[in-house]
């Protein structure tokens, strides 16, 4: 039997000891997921982000949406009801970080896509209360009147190939012409709209003269949820139930 | 090894007295900055609607403050005091590496704090600080661990003691938790901005993997290190069991790792994985409270002494929180009751019943602790002011907790409230309307909290200074019954 006075007595014993005991675990619970393949079931519609919900999600990140949003709607019947059909593993494939976040401060997030108008969020950022009188959360005027900078959009999505987002050579190369694009009324769309199906296009924010970081921010917010064709998708054990 | 005629080691005591005034410091930062973002939910005018000040960039501010500038200061400092104390030996590797450890730190904390404040995040709870500020964290960490591996394996002492035990375990696992879950690719070397290596599900799981560690042991096995040194001290016993401390340490760091899939309830990540970290969150019940029972029991014969020394009620009352809350926890992570109290208030509660109750009141025992023993002095300016901090603290936590509990479970329960129509009662928004009184009592308790912590400071300014205020003796309850 050993004595734990080896523990005791020796650092690097002690030191060896801790990493193995605190390996299992960790090893046990994360490496399976990356090799099991039904993780993450393939589900038809979810794409990379275009550049401007890109930088959309940027921001989102940037003002920490995520300490009082999530973007997680769980199966139970109220939260499918409040927010829409339960997320999927899929819907997040492309989301490097993740943003499922931990607290509703305010309400899910994940598929407020199409909920409100793009003016109604141009109002609501700029002064939530206008249109949610008990809303507690800050405003953002500042995002209507800060032109998007985003100079090196191409590379960020090079960066986001080297982690496994599937932007191809089009993408790219369009990247930056697609960031200006999808917020121009009357721009020229061609490929954009293959590239980037559903994505919201046109004046976002109300400001036809500039691309801010309130149209980024809108473009992001009115994909949210909407990738999956939910009238289309089937699980295959939603059927065992009867509905 | 007994070391008979050696002359007495000089130990390092300006790196630790640098570390206890930057734990005072950004203790009572963090706890400012909590009752401003507690204000900010009852009253959004005080967001300012500046990029600089809203809730979404002050919260990271607040509980990174708490977290890594209180907690991890105050970690940093005794393991530096215990470590050498328990060795017999210096800090291993002279005054220059510990000097560059203890600046190196603050300068991380500086990174990490600015960023948020101008938006360089990477949008991960509790790892917001951007992959330059990860890597910079990341040298001043190996500083750290040579240092303490070193000091062990220079002492000259036969055993390590148990405390030291648990430093290693929170040193080590930090750093495998910070390189695991912080990878990512930067945009550009001269830019802020990077992108996480991993997605959605597996990303999810890293992420709590880190986050319940950073609690499991930056705020469980680092503090429980600070118990199992301060609570004998203090009381003037050894530890109740020797066997106990032994089972509880290696099935504590064992078990902890498993429990972070029990943030992931009802998610998309694999069932089997949250069945997996539900099972081992009510497992780590017992090794929890197996080192709560140590802590209070080592008082066997003198808990008198709890009615006459205010630094050691803050000491015990710290562990009974900890017991509290690592009972809470498990509860918390069976399925059901997840089911409600996820995305509430409740979770806000238990971490402050957890960070307040247990992590700083131990250091604020501690402090009292060290600041007299430090400085040479014969005991703290003002024990009456001990008393004092130790009640608003108290009263506040309580305050605060409760009040989480209460908005908490009612906001669970009116999300998912029917009418008899068969529609959902509540709009989102009326459920945040309900919270406002409870916001209110929060940012009260908080409020009390934070002016325990500048009593505190003043105290421990006086001390500094060499000045003993003649009081009278403490009052006590009348020992009824005790022969």
């Amino acid at each position: 039997m050993i004595k734990h006075e080896i523990f005791e007595t020796k650092t690097l014993v002690l030191l060896l000891g801790i990493v193995v005991t605190v390996a299992i675990g960790g090893l046990v619970e994360i490496v399976p997921l990356f090799t099991i393949g039904e993780t993450i079931e393939k589900v038809e519609g979810v794409r990379p982000y275009s550049p401007l919900e890109l930088a959309g999600r940027n921001i989102y990140m940037r003002e920490g949406c995520y300490v009082c949003h999530s973007q997680q709607v769980r199966p139970f019947r109220d939260e499918v009801e409040r927010y829409g059909h339960y997320s999927l593993a899929a819907e997040s494939i492309y989301d490097h970080p993740f943003q499922w976040g931990s607290k509703r401060t305010g309400p899910d997030l994940a598929r407020v896509g199409g909920k409100y108008s793009n003016d109604w969020h141009v109002v609501h950022m700029t002064n939530p209360r206008e249109v949610v009188p008990d809303s507690i959360m800050p405003g953002y005027p500042h995002l209507a009147t800060t032109t998007l900078r985003m100079d090196n959009v191409a590379d960020h999505l090079k960066t986001l190939t080297i982690v496994g987002v599937p932007y191809d050579e089009a993408m790219i190369e369009n990247a930056a012409a697609d960031l200006a694009a999808q917020a121009t009324p009357d721009a020229d769309l061609s490929g954009f709209e293959a590239r980037y199906p559903k994505a919201v296009v046109g004046d976002l924010d109300g400001n036809r003269g500039q691309v801010t970081e309130l149209d980024a921010l809108i473009a992001y917010l009115q994909i949210l949820g909407r990738m999956v064709d939910f009238t289309t998708y089937r699980p295959e054990y939603a059927n065992a139930g009867g509905q | 090894m007994i070391a008979t005629t050696a002359p007495a080691p000089v130990y390092n005591e300006r790196v630790v007295k640098l570390f206890v005034i930057a734990t005072i410091f950004w203790g009572v930062a963090a706890f400012a900055a909590g009752v401003y973002i507690a204000l900010q939910l009852a009253f959004p005018m005080l967001n300012l609607d500046l990029p600089w000040t809203t809730f979404g960039r002050l919260r990271p501010l607040h509980t990174s403050a708490a977290i890594f500038a209180f907690g991890g200061n105050a970690l940093l400092g005794t393991s530096f005091y215990i470590v050498q104390r328990t060795c017999r030996a210096p800090l291993f590797g002279g005054r220059g590496l510990a000097d560059f450890v203890f600046w190196g730190y603050q300068l991380f904390i500086v990174l990490a704090a600015t960023g948020y404040l101008l938006g360089i995040t990477e949008a991960r709870e509790y790892a917001e600080p951007e992959w330059y500020v990860d890597l910079w964290l990341t040298i001043v960490w190996v500083a750290y661990l040579i240092i303490f591996a070193g000091t062990l394996m220079t002492r000259r002492e036969s055993h390590i003691y148990v405390a030291n035990w648990f430093f290693l375990a929170f040193i080590v696992t930090v750093a495998v938790l910070h390189l695991g879950n912080n990878m990512s690719v930067p945009v550009s070397f001269l830019g802020t901005k990077s992108y996480a290596v991993f997605s959605g599900v597996q990303d999810a799981m890293l992420q709590w993997w880190y986050g319940h560690n950073a609690v499991g042991f930056f705020l469980t096995a680092g503090f429980l290190g600070m118990m199992y040194y301060f609570v004998p001290k203090q009381a003037n016993r050894p530890i109740y069991s020797y066997r106990l401390s032994i089972v509880h340490f290696w099935s504590l760091i064992f078990l902890y790792i498993w429990a972070g899939p029990h943030h992931l309830h009802y998610t998309a990540l694999p069932d089997w994985a949250q069945t997996l970290g539900m099972t081992f969150s009510i497992m780590l019940w017992m090794p929890s409270w197996g080192g709560m029972i140590n802590g209070l029991m080592t008082l066997s014969g003198a808990w008198d002494k709890l009615r006459t020394d205010p630094v050691l009620r803050f000491l015990v009352v710290s562990v009974g929180f900890y017991g509290m809350s690592t009972f809470e926890g498990p509860v918390m992570s069976i399925r059901a009751v997840n089911s409600l109290s996820h995305f509430t208030d409740w979770t806000i509660g238990h971490v402050h019943s957890g960070a307040l109750g247990w992590n700083a009141m131990v250091t604020f025992g501690a402090v009292y602790f060290l600041v007299p023993a430090l400085w040479k002095r014969e005991r703290m300016y003002s024990l009456k002011l001990i008393s004092w901090h130790f009640w608003l603290a108290t009263i506040g936590i309580v305050l605060y907790i409760t009040a989480m509990w209460i908005s908490g479970i009612m906001q669970g329960l009116m999300w998912r409230a029917y009418d008899q129509f068969g529609f959902l009662q509540y709009s989102f928004v009326e459920t945040v309307a309900a919270m406002h009184p409870y916001y209110l009592i929060r940012a009260a308790g908080g409020l009390l909290f934070l002016l325990g912590s500048l009593i505190l400071v003043y105290n421990v300014w006086r001390t500094i200074q060499g000045d003993v205020k003649q009081e009278t003796a403490l009052p006590t309850a009348p020992a009824a019954g005790r022969a």
